[in-house]
């Protein structure tokens, strides 16, 4: 018999004790520390900052610890914790320009001044396990060093634009909006689309990038340049009356060379996608410039061809996965009452129908 | 975590004033959507996250707090929503809608009715009522600007032509003081009613979208239908099993493989009262005494 549910309260607790045990696990192995997969599993790691939009590696490792592995869980875990941050001030724009690189990477010239610097890459690595990490503690090989070259290593895009073979993009002074203190309005400019885009779903922006390269909204993108190292942030402090620096950050830049035919007010020229992420995220930040350079097409005088990675609204609306994530899941909740009403209009509705046509077999069986 | 790090009802004072800010102006436009800085709350989105911030910018340290979900105070978000007030403001929680001041609710109006002072907050998942007619925000923020309704209308009459009646049983949608057409969040048609002339204040939050949306008190409220088609609130044809209500909306209990079920009050807190008074339904435990 049916007496009200009660008991919400102990599940919950109970539920709570379970996943607690469960993220342990098997107590005799070794319980994993915040420094080891802040270390170990960096480019989760970055991923959580990158799309937690939350520059910190022992939180977003602490995050990751916290949810099991569930790198979107992590996310939420850091935005739900940054939204609560206090803001002391805002960063001078950071000078990627002088980043210290540890990989900077052009497909579109062979050699360049700073050169092309692998860097710790998969690229070339043969995806075959080794099983030799499976044992542990085998000591590393020394890599070996060199001495930093000094010399600056301007961008791609820079030597590009000397010769006014690529779009100018003049800084307009215009304050870009925050898109975590104000709701996304539309149309978007592009600061606020590539705020969005930055934090957005690798996944999502992988796809919809990948979507360009087959024909939906295709670009013909150049990989100009993939630069990832640490930069200076940099903060202005009244009282001093100039900057000073306040920190380091990695990050990946990521600037694509896009044909562009002309228009009849401009002779032809390059156009430029652009993707910027917080820590090593390359495949997000080539993905983001694909993206970024299909939303503009509006400024750029090309058709709208229907392609989704064009189409603003929706790219805007359906990228950043704890929205996402969060009214999926959301439907696990119960609806009782929705469904009761719904069921309710089904009979009735079945009922009028079976009253106008002949009594089936089945109807009289009801 | 350390509840001290928060302040109180969770959300920064800034965050808060920013939302008040949107609430007067919906209260000041009542049925019109006014975006707001949404914030990331520590529960997901589409679990009330709208709700939750309207929440914690209404309440003071003496409010008195009710929580339902689905009309139940035991939902298990219910729950967690109550626990998270309790932890980071400190209010008192009651079951009880007579008692509180300020109702957070998802999916249901309470039984009892509303009195002046009280504040009835809803969760809204989809704050727009044209957005499954016409998907794009820049579209129907200019349909509402405009007033431009006819295709609500033409949907409400195909069901009428398909279905012979229209064919929505919850979030039917509604008119507000002959103005804008709202979003009553999924509630089932049944309370539509309860919307209009309601001495409580009704302020609807959605988080995901970023919508805060309101009805001041008395405000007219006008669900959408056809002079040959009148708006009709529906419920199932029974009365509650335990309490005997015969006037209130009630849930569908399954209560074996072989096609029997009960029907209880879905307002958990309206039916136990009614027991309490002595009530008693088809199915009540008639030996034992409730208390």
């Amino acid at each position: 018999m049916y007496v009200a549910v009660k008991g919400g309260e102990r599940a919950i607790d109970n539920a709570h004790a379970w996943l607690a045990e469960d993220r342990r696990g098997d107590t005799t192995v070794a319980e994993l520390s915040v420094p080891q997969i802040r270390e170990q599993l960096a480019l989760a790691v970055n991923r959580v900052m990158a799309e937690g939009s939350l520059y910190d590696p022992d939180l977003a490792a602490l995050a990751i610890k916290q949810a099991r592995g569930d790198l979107i869980e992590a996310v939420f875990l850091i935005r739900a914790y940054r939204t609560t941050l206090p803001r002391f001030g805002t960063s001078i724009p950071v000078d990627t320009a002088r980043m210290r690189v540890d990989r900077r990477i052009s497909a579109t010239f062979k050699d360049l001044p700073g050169g092309q610097i692998l860097g710790p890459t998969f690229d070339y690595t043969h995806r075959l396990l080794d099983f030799k990490l499976a044992a542990e503690g085998a000591p590393l090989a020394p890599t070996p060093q060199a001495a930093p070259d000094m010399a600056p290593v301007p961008h791609v895009t820079a030597l590009l634009d000397r010769d006014e073979l690529i779009e100018a993009t003049p800084d307009t002074g215009e304050a870009p909006p925050d898109l975590t203190r104000q709701p996304l309005e539309l149309p978007a400019n592009r600061a606020l689309r590539l705020q969005a885009l930055a934090r957005a779903d690798e996944g999502f922006i992988l796809s919809l990038a990948y979507s360009t390269q087959r024909g939906y909204g295709r670009t013909h993108a150049f990989v100009g340049e993939l630069r990832i190292g640490a930069v200076a942030v940099e903060l202005e402090i009244p009282e001093l009356g100039f900057a000073i620096t306040i920190g380091e950050m990695t990050l990946t830049e990521c600037e694509t060379v896009n044909q562009f035919k002309g228009s009849r007010t401009e002779p032809p020229q390059f156009t430029r996608g652009y993707g910027l992420v917080l820590g090593q995220c390359e495949r997000k930040s080539i993905a983001m410039s694909l993206v970024d350079r299909a939303l503009r097409w509006k400024e750029l005088g090309e058709d709208f061809t229907g392609a989704p990675a064009q189409d603003e609204e929706f790219v805007l609306s359906h990228a950043d996965n704890v929205q996402a994530t969060g009214f999926l899941e959301h439907i696990k909740l119960p609806h009782y009452v929705d469904f009761q009403a719904e069921l309710e209009l089904v009979r009735r509705l079945r009922a009028e129908a079976l009253a106008q046509t002949q009594p089936s077999p089945r109807a009289a069986a009801e | 975590m350390s509840d001290d790090a928060y302040n109180f009802a969770y959300l920064d004072e800034q965050t808060k004033r920013m939302i008040r800010r949107a609430l007067l102006k919906a209260l000041a436009i009542p049925g019109y959507q006014v975006p707001f800085a949404s914030r990331e709350m520590p529960m997901p989105y589409g679990w009330g996250t709208g709700g939750v911030q309207v929440t914690a910018a209404c309440l003071t340290p003496d409010d008195v707090l009710k929580v339902i979900d689905q009309g139940a105070d035991d939902t298990t978000n219910a729950v967690s929503i109550r626990r998270f007030f309790q932890r980071t403001a400190g209010v008192a929680t009651t079951e009880s809608t007579a008692e509180a001041t300020v109702i957070q609710t998802r999916h249901r109006i309470p039984e009892t009715p509303l009195t002046e002072g009280q504040i009835l907050v809803y969760q809204v998942p989809i704050p727009e009522p044209l957005r499954f007619l016409e998907p794009r925000e820049t579209e129907t923020r200019k349909m509402h600007e405009l007033e431009e309704y006819g295709l609500m209308h033409v949907k409400l009459y195909e069901d009428i032509a398909r279905h012979g009646e229209i064919a929505t049983a919850y979030a039917y949608p509604v008119k507000v003081e002959g103005r804008y057409v709202m979003d009553p969040s999924p509630i089932p048609k049944f309370d539509n009613p309860k919307l209009s002339d309601n001495p409580a204040i009704q302020l609807f939050g959605a988080g995901r979208e970023s919508r805060i949306y309101a009805l001041p008190p008395y405000t007219q409220v006008v669900s959408l239908d056809f002079e040959d088609h009148p708006f009709r609130a529906s419920k199932a044809d029974h009365a509650c099993d335990l309490c005997g209500a015969a006037e209130s909306y009630l849930d569908e209990v399954i209560t074996d493989d072989a096609g029997s079920r009960m029907f209880v009050c879905s307002d958990t807190d309206f039916c136990t009262g009614r027991q309490a008074a002595g009530h008693r339904g088809r199915l009540s435990p008639l030996s034992k005494e409730i208390a």
